[in-house]
């Protein structure tokens, strides 16, 4: 099935574009903004706004309509898991198949200071009504915190004999997030952990998808709950496990 | 700025019991930082007598002097500086060269007292005059352009990493509307125990600060002053493990604000929390002496904990943020007590309870400048619920006459700020508080109404917490996380081995002239 954006219409590829140039507001400036949404491969092309933000940019909001389509079939992704339990279903399938705690360590690794993301997974409290992984009762939890060494969190994953690592990326300029990622990552296949020790990655500009090319286990981004975590987290043992029996 | 009476119905006597509980808690920190000092209190004293530049491995001069003193450093740094000074007959200037090429400083053989006290007075003397200078500049600028000041003051932040590359959009913000700038530091920097040197062009997620950046910047913000008939403030973070030294640079260099708490390093950066304590007494003392507003961090309780149900945690951390300041010779005027608006949108009537909050925290600190803090929690990618938000916090921004307003952005949670991102929120801003310029004057509130309720109830669990943090003591009260449901033991964290108990006979001329300018102790 080949689609193309809706705007009012079927198919007719209307896309709403934003962006500063850097030049002074003026007519030649509007005409310029045009003109590089058209190279863009824009047809009819507006440009409904332009408004200077110094002496040196101005501001366009422009639309166009693209002739691009893409093909849905052949979009290929796929999920950390198809369906999620909830908090109660997540604890009594690990009572049943596990009949012990499994233990997690989250921490934001590197030089990421922003423990927003994980404290939403981990905390008691959760995130939008949504409790965190330390209010379940069959998960040992260990939060790190933030700006913590790679070596560190491993050396810590070994100590408590973790189950999973939770490994939360928000600061993504520069992309600093893939160089530690893929430290961590590294690290991992240096002390033999990896495909023992579940990798889990989280941060509002990961995916399942650039986790998996990462090397990690899985990948969750903006919208995911501890629900989500635990489920990947529970299943996926439980899937190795039941493969080395 | 004061109101008249309380529209929420707040109680005085609850007021001022909250607010001595703050001061007996303090109390006994205040003892302990009395008898203390740090490693970076002594390298900020350097830097205030003259200490400067960096040795060909980038450790600067300041880090060179402290590790030539050692465990020396209990007595005070400032009596090898000076006496190196006076024995070597050279300025600071020439010194700092030496230094930088290897001299070392402790093994100068000691002058007489006389002669380091005379170099003494005569160094403050020229640091009193050049911080005086830049309050003067700053006080005259103000004065000048009055009429283009703009109640609350906006707020925004760059955060590119380059220096140069700030200065382009911190105009650019500034040219259309913003009246204050903060250059965002790298991320980490905090955990740094020296502060870098130089102009600097790579980061993340934000700009080193350093002493040339803070020059750099405000030389760009003054040109858009005259240009814009506009005073500017310029903003870094007097925070980490060498908050006194980034005060002393910003004294040096005429920032106007800087984030500063005193709970925040302990709680956030797992900075040990006796270093926190003793470090941002020198530093507030330092920012006050520079008529600097110091912008406190209790928006990051909410980031953490659930906004609702730990509302009282912020109020609580403001009065002890106050009691702390207080103990600075800081007046409210220059403080800029944190608070945020991140209450889950989807919490129903969540608008009254932000609003009652924000002016509940006017109506307990009528003289501060109070710092508030946009949505950044519950913004999600949706860019245009982001911008529905942002206008309903600044809505309750002017609506309670909130004094610093730190705008938010629509793509918070997407990325730094772009350029046209600060301009959407600068104009949205505008927006708002021209439209309803005299509201806050022409509404009244149900005196049992749900507002009126909320407030009273924030202020009871206020002081519920203080009387038990003033039970627990501080110190107790931090390791068993009643602050941001955060756990931190007394002696663990960074930067604890920076700690010194101040030998007999301690000698800092800075420290005696901030005392004695702001009439500290006694």
């Amino acid at each position: 099935m080949f689609i193309k954006p809706y705007g009012d219409t079927s198919d007719d590829g209307a896309v709403q574009l934003s962006f500063t140039l850097p030049v002074k507001n003026c007519g030649r400036a509007k005409e310029a903004a045009r003109l590089y949404v058209q190279k863009l491969g824009f047809k009819k092309v507006d440009v409904v706004h332009a408004t200077p933000l110094s002496e040196e940019f101005t501001f366009f909001v422009a639309y166009g309509k693209t002739e691009v389509g893409i093909d849905y079939d052949k979009v290929e992704y796929a999920e950390a898991v198809d369906k999620y339990m909830s908090m109660d279903e997540v604890n009594e399938f690990i009572k049943v198949h596990f009949k012990r705690k499994l233990v997690i360590v989250g921490a934001c690794s590197g030089t990421d200071a922003h423990t927003v993301g994980i404290d939403a997974i981990m905390n008691m409290k959760g995130y939008n009504h949504h409790f965190g992984l330390e209010r379940y009762p069959m998960l040992e939890t260990y939060n790190m915190g933030s700006q913590i060494p790679n070596e560190k969190l491993l050396s810590f994953a070994n100590k408590v004999k973790a189950d999973a690592v939770l490994v939360s990326q928000i600061v993504t300029q520069k992309d600093v997030h893939i160089k530690n990622l893929t430290e961590l990552i590294e690290l991992a296949e240096a002390e033999k952990v990896r495909g023992k020790l579940l990798l889990v990655v989280g941060g509002p500009r990961v995916n399942n998808k650039l986790a998996k090319e990462l090397g990690y286990d899985a990948g969750f981004g903006t919208g995911t709950y501890a629900e989500h975590v635990a489920t990947f987290v529970a299943k996926k043992l439980y899937e190795r496990m039941t493969n080395r029996k | 700025m004061t109101p008249v009476k309380s529209k929420l119905g707040l109680s005085r006597p609850k007021i001022a019991e909250a607010r001595k509980l703050a001061g007996e808690i303090v109390a006994p920190v205040q003892a302990f930082i009395d008898k203390h000092t740090t490693v970076t209190i002594e390298r900020a004293t350097l830097r205030l007598l003259g200490a400067d530049g960096a040795n060909s491995d980038g450790v600067p001069v300041p880090n060179l002097i402290a590790a030539q003193c050692g465990d020396k450093l209990a007595g005070g740094a400032a009596s090898f500086y000076l006496n190196a000074l006076v024995k070597l007959n050279k300025t600071p200037a020439e010194l700092n060269k030496e230094i930088e090429k290897g001299l070392n400083i402790s093994e100068i053989e000691f002058t007489e007292n006389k002669r380091v006290q005379k170099k003494a007075d005569e160094i403050i003397k020229g640091l009193d005059a050049r911080i005086a200078g830049n309050v003067a500049h700053r006080n005259s600028k103000l004065k000048q352009y009055k009429e283009k000041v703009k109640s609350p003051l906006i707020y925004v932040i760059v955060a590119t990493g380059n220096i140069y590359e700030d200065v382009k959009q911190a105009k650019a913000a500034a040219l259309q509307g913003a009246d204050i700038i903060a250059v965002i530091r790298t991320t980490a920097q905090s955990l740094l125990d020296y502060v870098p040197y130089g102009a600097t062009t790579e980061g993340f997620g934000g700009t080193y600060a350093t002493q040339e950046n803070f020059r750099i910047m405000r030389a760009a913000l003054d040109e858009v002053v005259d240009k814009e008939g506009r005073y500017i403030r310029l903003v870094n973070y007097c925070s980490g493990l060498c908050m006194p030294e980034i005060a002393a640079m910003g004294a040096l260099e005429r920032l106007d604000m800087m984030l500063n708490d005193s709970m925040y390093g302990i709680l956030f950066r797992d900075i040990n929390m006796y270093r926190t304590f003793t470090d941002q007494f020198f530093s507030r003392m330092i920012n006050t002496a520079a008529d600097i507003i110091i912008n406190t961090g209790e928006d990051n309780y909410l980031t953490t904990s659930d906004a609702v149900e730990k509302a009282h945690t912020v109020l609580a951390s403001q009065m002890i943020n106050e009691g702390f300041a207080f103990n600075a010779g800081m007046p409210a005027r220059l403080m800029g007590l944190g608070h945020a608006f991140e209450i889950n949108p989807e919490v129903k009537n969540g608008f009254l309870y932000e609003y009652a909050q924000a002016l509940m925290a006017r109506e307990i600190f009528p003289e501060h400048p109070l710092k508030y803090m946009p949505p950044t929690k519950f913004m999600t990618g949706d860019i245009f619920k982001g911008l529905a938000m942002n206008t309903l916090f600044n809505f309750v921004s002017k609506a309670t006459d909130q004094g610093i307003h730190l705008l938010g952005m629509l793509t918070e949670a997407i990325h730094t700020p772009y350029l046209q991102d600060r301009h959407l929120a600068i104009e949205n801003a505008l927006y708002v508080h021209n439209t309803m310029a005299d509201f806050m004057g022409e509404v009244e509130f149900k005196k049992d109404g749900i507002m009126a309720r909320r407030a009273r109830q924030v202020v009871d669990e206020t002081i519920e917490m203080l009387s038990d943090v003033k039970r627990r003591g501080l110190f107790t009260a931090i390791e068993t996380g009643m602050f941001a449901e955060i756990k931190r033991p007394r002696d663990g964290g960074k930067g604890f081995d920076g700690v010194y108990e101040k030998a007999p006979g301690y000698y800092n001329p800075v420290e005696n002239y901030l005392k004695k300018k702001l009439k500290v102790g006694k």
